[in-house]
């Protein structure tokens, strides 16, 4: 989570270059309390510690694994970059990625397209139960994503609500729809997508709407004399305004979606067929239930490179527009 | 469109998304208790069945460890690169805001094979300290930026009254930078309680080990479509942080909002 976090563009955009950086160095360093140098090293090395020995060195483990071939037993024999190759050229694995980009649309840009909606409607006029809203509509995100699945099933169970409500569309004379939707070839994948919209929309609504307090007043009343109604109110002023909030929403929900291994795991498991498998999936799947730790360990580099590379990617392009 | 029309239209558009939002919540809590007629039976089944009351406590002492060690290590390292000059300081914290990118997809088999041999698989110090390392990565990112925006004659006034540097971090800066602290608290408990990959791979035999989420995967298995019973037992797992989300949820979405758009 809080990946983009990290970001420390310059927040005024009208600052010159120079001033700031000495700014930013007077701020870091001329309030240090005057202890030698070392001290700092002091500090920092407990953390250091722990984050080295579980997070980086485990990661530094998981490259040199999967340059090999092993069962998590045997011996292991060397496999050069072959785990990687596989990762692309097996039909299952390559459709796992693909599930993958259709999921990434479900998680990230159905999430925003929707949150843009709720926060037109939160700023436009006086809402009354604001913090209410915000509230309600944010709750999916702090649900672990274990109950969440299980919430989900019964939702999409045989008699759950939304076959309960399709039912009656058909007793009104419309095609029966009905479904058992996480069960079904064509429908679990879109079904595995909606759970991630319905997370992802609170996240993108509170970004958002924290943007939208930044936007100058004077813009809107500009457009409103200008006669702009709400649809053209908000290509011209609110989505310009909000591009750095989007960018950062969009990798947000993204990684998340490059994260999803709960909601398979208990949901679908893969299932039916291959055709909810995704990567994070995959990673578990390979290693544990198919005896290739290798590959297992291919595709999680894989998956750390691609969270990097929309991370880096993300950020680039939105300073890139800025300089 | 005049403006009582589009003020309609407004509440009617977060009416509909935010039942789409609480509705399964809703439907938990109803089928858990058997709603309309109050029945608190399923849930006893389920709390015992399930063996919950284990599970909630090992998710309480998991989460209860990592994030006080976290927050102690992340306010010291933070400490440290966001007010001192000191040789590889900026690329120590590179090193850690690589670290917030990694999923744990990544590292979780290097892990397991490695922790197993070390003895550790199935030990609350295989659950809690991968997890400290995560928490860190954010936790140090996270106080840099606070201590980078403290005034400098406060750190000037505590220097001339005689406080050692680590006098001033813990009783001069820590108390100030409650809300930041809070923040960073309330973040890594919703992820580490939530967190359900980790404990799956370093949790496989000891079942008196599992947190509360593991806890919920294995009931299910049990209890395939017994909706009401897991409906129960998904209510026992995901209450507790929602209860603090409701108690504090300026705060929580105050954090959500600072950790992604700092600048």
């Amino acid at each position: 989570m809080t990946t983009v976090a990290r970001r420390k563009t310059p927040k005024s955009r009208h600052a010159a270059s120079a001033p700031r950086t000495a700014r930013r160095q007077g701020r870091a360093f001329s309030g240090s309390p005057g202890e030698p140098g070392r001290i700092g090293w002091l500090y920092t090395l407990p953390a250091l510690l722990v984050y080295g020995t579980f997070l980086l060195w485990p990661l530094a483990r998981g490259a040199q694994f999967s340059l090999y071939h092993w069962d998590g037993l045997g011996q292991a024999t060397w496999a050069g970059f072959s785990n990687y190759t596989a990762t692309w050229s097996d039909p299952s694995l390559r459709g796992a990625f693909g599930h993958l980009l259709v999921l990434i649309l479900f998680y990230s840009v159905l999430p925003c397209c929707i949150a843009f909606v709720l926060v037109a409607a939160m700023s436009r006029t006086k809402i009354r139960g604001l913090t209410f809203f915000r509230t309600v509509l944010f709750l999916p995100q702090v649900v672990a994503m274990v109950a969440v699945a299980v919430a989900w099933q019964w939702v999409y169970s045989a008699d759950g609500p939304v076959n309960t409500v399709l039912g009656w569309l058909h007793a009104l004379g419309l095609p029966d729809w009905r479904h058992g939707w996480f069960g079904d070839f064509t429908f679990a994948l879109p079904a595995v997508g909606a759970v991630g919209t319905w997370v992802g929309i609170g996240l993108a609504m509170v970004l958002f709407l924290a943007g939208v307090q930044k936007i100058p007043r004077e813009l809107y009343e500009a457009a409103r004399i200008d006669g702009a109604g709400p649809f053209r109110e908000f290509f011209a002023v609110t989505l310009p305004g909000l591009r750095r909030e989007l960018a950062v929403a969009l990798t947000l929900t993204t990684i998340m979606a490059i994260r999803n291994f709960d909601l398979i795991y208990m949901a679908t498991a893969g299932g039916p067929g291959d055709a909810t498998k995704v990567p994070a999936y995959e990673v578990y799947n390979r290693t544990f239930n198919t005896g290739e730790v290798g590959l297992g360990c291919a595709i999680g580099v894989t998956l750390a490179v691609l969270a990097f590379a929309v991370t880096a990617g993300v950020r680039r392009l939105v300073e890139g527009k800025d300089a | 469109m005049n403006v009582r029309a589009e003020r309609f239209v407004n509440h009617a558009i977060l009416v509909l998304f935010s039942v789409i939002a609480v509705f399964p919540m809703i439907g938990i809590v109803a089928q858990a208790f058997q709603l309309p007629h109050v029945d608190l039976s399923t849930f006893g089944t389920a709390w015992r069945e399930g063996h919950f009351a284990t599970y909630l406590r090992n998710s309480v002492i998991v989460t209860t460890v990592t994030v006080v060690t976290s927050a102690v290590l992340s306010i010291m390292a933070g400490y440290a690169l966001g007010t001192m000059r000191f040789r590889g300081s900026g690329a120590l914290f590179l090193l850690f805001v690589a670290g917030l990118t990694i999923p744990t997809e990544a590292i979780v088999v290097p892990l397991y094979f490695d922790l197993r041999s070390a003895g550790l698989d199935n030990s609350y110090a295989g659950l809690i300290l991968p997890q400290v390392a995560m928490s860190v990565a954010f936790g140090t990112f996270w106080m840099r930026a606070y201590f980078r925006s403290i005034p400098r004659s406060l750190l000037e006034a505590a220097r001339i009254d005689g406080a050692s540097g680590w006098t001033t971090l813990w009783r001069v800066l820590v108390p100030v930078g409650r809300p930041a602290i809070l923040t960073m608290v309330l973040l890594t408990t919703m992820w580490t309680w939530n967190e359900f990959l980790l404990p799956l791979v370093i949790v496989n035999s000891d079942e008196g080990l599992r947190t509360a989420p593991l806890g919920l995967s294995f009931f299910q298995g049990t209890h395939k479509t017994d909706y009401s019973l897991l409906m129960a037992g998904a209510l026992i797992i995901a209450a507790p942080i929602v209860i603090v989300y409701v108690f504090l949820q300026r705060q929580f979405i105050a954090g959500m909002l600072s950790g992604a758009v700092k600048e």
